[in-house]
C-alpha cells in the first residue's frame, strides 16, 4: 500500500501549475470570453501549444504510439491543474478521453491515423454523443431523415480539429468514429459558460472514419464515460480548491463590524463544510485514476463514485464561495464567476452527482 | 502509487482472519456498561492479549507485534468483519498509549502498558468538567505539591462525562498545578488510581439507561510524582497529542465504518426502500469508503515521513457525521421497526444510532473542529 504520488508526478503537476499560473489567469478567461471567434482561436492555440509542448496531450499515449506512455495516475494531478486555472481548452476530451480510447483500438487504421494526429501535429479534440445516466450509457446523438447525424451539447466542437463521436441505432448498436472538424457542420448552442462553447453537430456517417461497432464501440464508450466521470472529477477538486483558497483569502480581507468577516464562526464553518468536503473527496478521485490506470474490475464503481463526491464537493464550494464573497461575487468584475460557471457546468456533465451515488450503489449491491 | 496490500500485509491479515474466527465469542457479550459486561471484555482483551492481537501496533517488549500503520489498518478490517466485541480498553490503548509512548519515561511505559494491554488495567478519560467542555482549558481541578508528603501531588476537583469510568481502574486527566499562569499553561497530566484514597465515581446513566459514563470527584487524593506524563505544566501539549489521536488516525479506524455500511447495503439490498433512502444509502457507503481512502493517504504519508498534517482536523467531523449517516439510513429503512429493542438486526442498527450521535459531541464537538479547520487549513483570523 503506497497511496501517495511519486516526486515525478507532483513535479509534473507543478511544472502544469506554473505554466497555468501565466497563461490562464483570471485576466486571460476575461479576455477570452470577450473575444470574436478569431481571437478565442488565436488565444486557445497559443495556450494549447504551450501544453502540447509540456507532452500534456499525448501523456498516456503508449510509448510504442510515440506518447510519454504515463498513465491516469499522472494525468490526474494534471487535470485537477487544468480545473484550477478553469483552463477553457480541451485538456480532458484530448489527453484522458480521445487518447486512451484511440490506443486501446490499434492497430485500427482510422485511430491509428487519429492518434498519430494527436501525437505528432497537437491536434485537439472534441467528444461527444455519449451520455450518463442511472442506468447506463446512452446516446444523444439523432439520425435525421437525411442520413446525417447529429449529436447536441459538444463542448468545443467549433475549435476542435478532431471529434470523437458516438451513435447508438436501435438496429445496429454502437458506433464509434473520429471524424475531421472540415467533415461537419457545428451549430453554436448559447450558454451560460461562455468558455464552454456548446454547438451541435451535424456529421456524416462514413465508414472511413468508424473506430469501432457493435459490442466493442459500446465497450469503448462505457469505458470512455468512465474515464470522463474520473477525469471531470479530477478537474472539479482543482476548481473547489480553488474557489475556497479565493472565498478564505477574501473573508480574511473584507471587514464589517470592525472585524475580517472570516473570523466570524457563522462563516467559518461554512467554509470549513465546503473544506471537510473537498478532503474526503480527493481521495476518492485519485482512487479512480489508480484504478483506470491499472485496470481494476471496480473500475465504474471508482469511477462513479469519484464523480458523485467531487460534483458535490465543488457545488458545495461554489455556493459557498458565492455567500462568501456576497454581492460583489455576483458581478461579471469579480472573477469568482467563471470558477462557478464551470463548476454549475461540470457538476452535472458526464452524469451529475445523484446519477453516480445510483451506479455506484448497484455496483457495490452486486460487488 | 499502490492501492494494494502487498503478500506480507495479506499473510497478516489471513492470520489475524484466522485466529479471530476461531476466538470471537459466537454470542455477542452483555452491554460492557454493566459491571457483568464490562468483566467479560475484560476477558476479551485477556483472551487477545494472550496470544499477541490486543494491541499488534506496540512494540513487542509492552505486548504488541511492532507492525505498521498498514498492518494496523488491516487487522482492524478484519477485526471489524469478524464482528468482534467492542474494545473496552479503548481508551488506553487507542489514546492514552500513544502519548505514553511519546513522552513517558522508560519506567512509565513499562509499569503501565503490558497490564493496559492485557485489560488488567482498564483506563478512563478525566478531561471534561462541569464547566469545561468545548473550553477545555478552561479547567478548575487543581493540584498542589503536598507539604506533608515529599515527592507527591495532591488532587482537588471534579471530572465528568468519563466513558467507562463507572469500572475503570485507572484515569488520565489534566489538572491545573500553577494557578497564576495563563490557562493554557499550568496544566499538568496525571495518571491516577481510581482506588485512591478521596476518588468518589458517581456513575451517569446515559440516554438508553445504561452507565456509560460517570462523573469522578477528587477529595485531596494523593498522587506519587512519577505519575505525572511529561513535564508538570506541560500538561496542555501532552493533552493535545491525545487529541490528536482521539481526532486523527488512532481512535477512530475506518473498518468500522465500512463493515456498517457494507451491513446498511444489505439491509437494504434485502428490504428495499424508498428513492430516498437508495440516496442515503449510496452516500453512506461512499463516504464510509471514503474515509478509508482518506486514512490510506494520511498513512502512506506517514509511512514516507511527513507528519500528519492539520488536514487530520477534518477526520473527526467526517467520521462522526458519516457514523449518524449510516445509521440514520438504517433506521429509515427499518421505518416502523427501528424503535425495536430486539437483538439482532433493529436493536443493533438502534444501539449504533445512539452511539453515533454521541459522535460529533465527544472528542470536541464538531463546531470546535470547524474552528480548527477554518483556522489551520484555511488560515481564517481567530473570533
Amino acid at each position: 500500500m503506497d497511496f501517495a504520488f511519486s516526486d515525478e508526478q507532483e513535479a509534473l503537476r507543478e511544472s502544469v501549475r506554473t505554466v497555468l499560473d501565466t497563461e490562464c489567469t483570471p485576466e486571460a478567461l476575461r479576455a477570452f470570453e470577450l473575444a470574436d471567434e478569431a481571437g478565442r482561436a488565436e488565444q486557445s492555440g497559443n495556450r494549447w501549444a504551450v501544453l502540447a509542448e509540456l507532452g500534456a496531450p499525448a501523456l498516456i499515449v503508449p510509448e510504442a504510439a510515440d506518447g510519454l506512455g504515463l498513465t491516469d495516475v499522472d494525468l490526474v494531478g494534471v487535470l485537477e491543474e487544468a480545473g484550477r486555472a478553469c483552463l477553457p481548452e480541451p485538456l480532458l476530451q484530448t489527453a484522458a478521453l480521445a487518447a486512451p480510447t484511440l490506443a486501446a483500438l490499434l492497430p485500427d487504421t482510422a485511430a491509428t491515423s487519429a492518434l498519430a494526429a494527436l501525437v505528432r501535429d497537437d491536434v485537439s479534440f472534441a467528444v461527444g454523443g455519449i451520455d450518463v445516466t442511472a442506468a447506463g450509457i446512452v446516446s444523444p446523438t439523432e439520425v435525421s431523415a437525411d442520413g446525417t447525424l447529429r449529436t447536441p451539447r459538444v463542448v468545443g466542437a467549433r475549435d476542435a480539429d478532431l471529434l470523437l463521436l458516438a451513435v447508438r441505432d436501435a438496429d445496429s448498436g454502437w458506433q464509434l468514429h473520429a471524424v475531421p472538424a472540415a467533415s461537419c457542420t457545428t451549430y453554436a448552442t448559447p450558454a451560460l459558460s461562455a468558455s464552454r462553447d456548446l454547438s451541435t453537430v451535424h456529421w456524416p456517417l462514413a465508414s472511413d472514419t468508424l473506430l469501432a461497432y457493435g459490442v466493442a464501440a459500446e465497450a469503448a464508450a462505457a469505458l470512455l464515460a468512465d474515464r470522463a466521470a474520473a477525469g471531470t472529477a479530477a478537474l472539479l477538486i482543482g476548481l473547489a480548491e480553488r474557489m475556497l483558497s479565493m472565498s478564505a483569502a477574501y473573508a480574511k480581507e473584507r471587514h464589517q463590524f470592525g472585524k475580517p468577516i472570516g473570523s466570524f464562526q457563522a462563516v467559518k464553518h461554512l467554509l470549513a463544510d465546503a473544506r471537510v468536503a473537498l478532503e474526503f473527496a480527493r481521495p476518492a478521485t485519485y482512487r479512480a485514476a489508480w484504478s483506470l490506470a491499472t485496470a481494476q474490475p471496480t473500475l465504474s464503481h471508482d469511477a462513479s463514485m469519484a464523480k458523485a463526491m467531487a460534483s458535490d464537493a465543488a457545488d458545495l464550494a461554489a455556493r459557498v464561495a458565492l455567500q462568501v464573497h456576497g454581492a460583489i461575487g455576483y458581478t461579471w468584475e469579480c472573477d469568482l464567476h467563471f470558477f462557478l460557471k464551470q463548476t454549475w457546468a461540470l457538476s452535472r456533465a458526464w452524469g451529475d452527482a445523484a446519477t453516480h451515488r445510483r451506479l455506484v450503489l448497484a455496483q457495490a449491491r452486486t460487488g | 502509487m499502490d492501492l494494494t496490500f502487498n503478500a506480507a500485509e495479506e499473510a497478516f491479515r489471513a492470520e489475524a482472519r484466522a485466529w479471530l474466527a476461531t476466538h470471537v465469542p459466537t454470542d455477542p457479550l452483555p452491554s460492557l456498561d454493566t459491571a457483568e459486561g464490562f468483566e467479560a471484555h475484560r476477558a476479551w482483551e485477556r483472551t487477545m492479549f494472550e496470544d499477541r492481537w490486543s494491541v499488534v501496533s506496540w512494540p513487542a517488549e509492552y505486548g504488541g507485534r511492532d507492525v505498521g500503520i498498514f498492518d494496523w489498518l488491516v487487522f482492524e478490517e478484519e477485526y471489524y468483519r469478524a464482528r468482534a466485541p467492542k474494545r473496552v480498553s479503548q481508551n488506553g490503548i487507542f489514546l492514552l498509549a500513544p502519548t505514553m509512548l511519546e513522552y513517558g519515561t522508560e519506567a512509565q511505559k513499562a509499569r503501565y502498558l503490558p497490564p493496559m494491554a492485557s485489560g488488567d488495567e482498564i483506563w478512563c478519560q478525566g478531561w471534561s468538567e462541569p464547566d469545561a467542555g468545548s473550553d477545555l482549558a478552561g479547567i478548575r481541578s487543581r493540584a498542589a505539591r503536598d507539604t506533608a508528603h515529599d515527592g507527591h501531588w495532591v488532587l482537588n476537583g471534579q471530572k465528568t462525562w468519563a466513558s467507562r469510568g463507572a469500572f475503570a481502574d485507572w484515569c488520565f486527566g489534566i489538572f491545573r498545578t500553577d494557578p497564576e499562569a495563563e490557562r493554557h499553561r499550568g496544566l499538568t497530566y496525571f495518571l491516577v488510581a481510581m482506588d485512591s484514597p478521596g476518588v468518589t465515581v458517581r456513575p451517569i446513566p446515559q440516554i438508553d439507561g445504561e452507565t456509560g459514563f460517570a462523573e469522578i470527584f477528587f477529595d485531596n487524593v494523593e498522587v506519587p510524582e512519577d505519575q505525572v506524563l511529561g513535564e508538570v505544566g506541560a500538561g496542555w501539549s501532552v493533552a493535545m497529542a491525545t487529541a490528536g489521536s482521539e481526532r486523527g488516525l488512532s481512535l477512530r479506524s475506518p473498518a468500522r465504518y465500512t463493515e456498517a455500511a457494507d451491513r446498511l447495503v444489505q439491509l437494504y439490498a434485502t428490504r428495499g426502500g424508498p428513492a430516498a433512502s437508495t440516496d442515503a444509502v449510496a452516500q453512506a457507503h461512499m463516504d464510509a469508503e471514503a474515509y478509508k481512502l482518506h486514512t490510506y493517504w494520511t498513512a502512506s504519508r506517514v509511512a514516507r515521513g511527513h507528519a500528519v498534517g492539520a488536514e487530520a482536523s477534518c477526520n473527526k467531523i467526517f467520521w462522526s457525521e458519516t457514523d449518524v449517516a449510516i445509521h440514520t439510513a438504517a433506521l429509515d429503512l427499518l421505518g416502523p421497526e427501528a424503535e425495536l429493542l430486539e437483538a439482532g438486526a433493529p436493536g443493533e442498527w438502534l444501539d449504533g444510532y445512539l452511539f453515533s450521535l454521541a459522535g460529533p459531541i465527544y472528542a470536541g464537538t464538531n463546531e470546535i473542529q470547524r474552528n480548527v479547520v477554518a483556522e489551520r487549513l484555511l488560515g481564517l483570523p481567530r473570533g
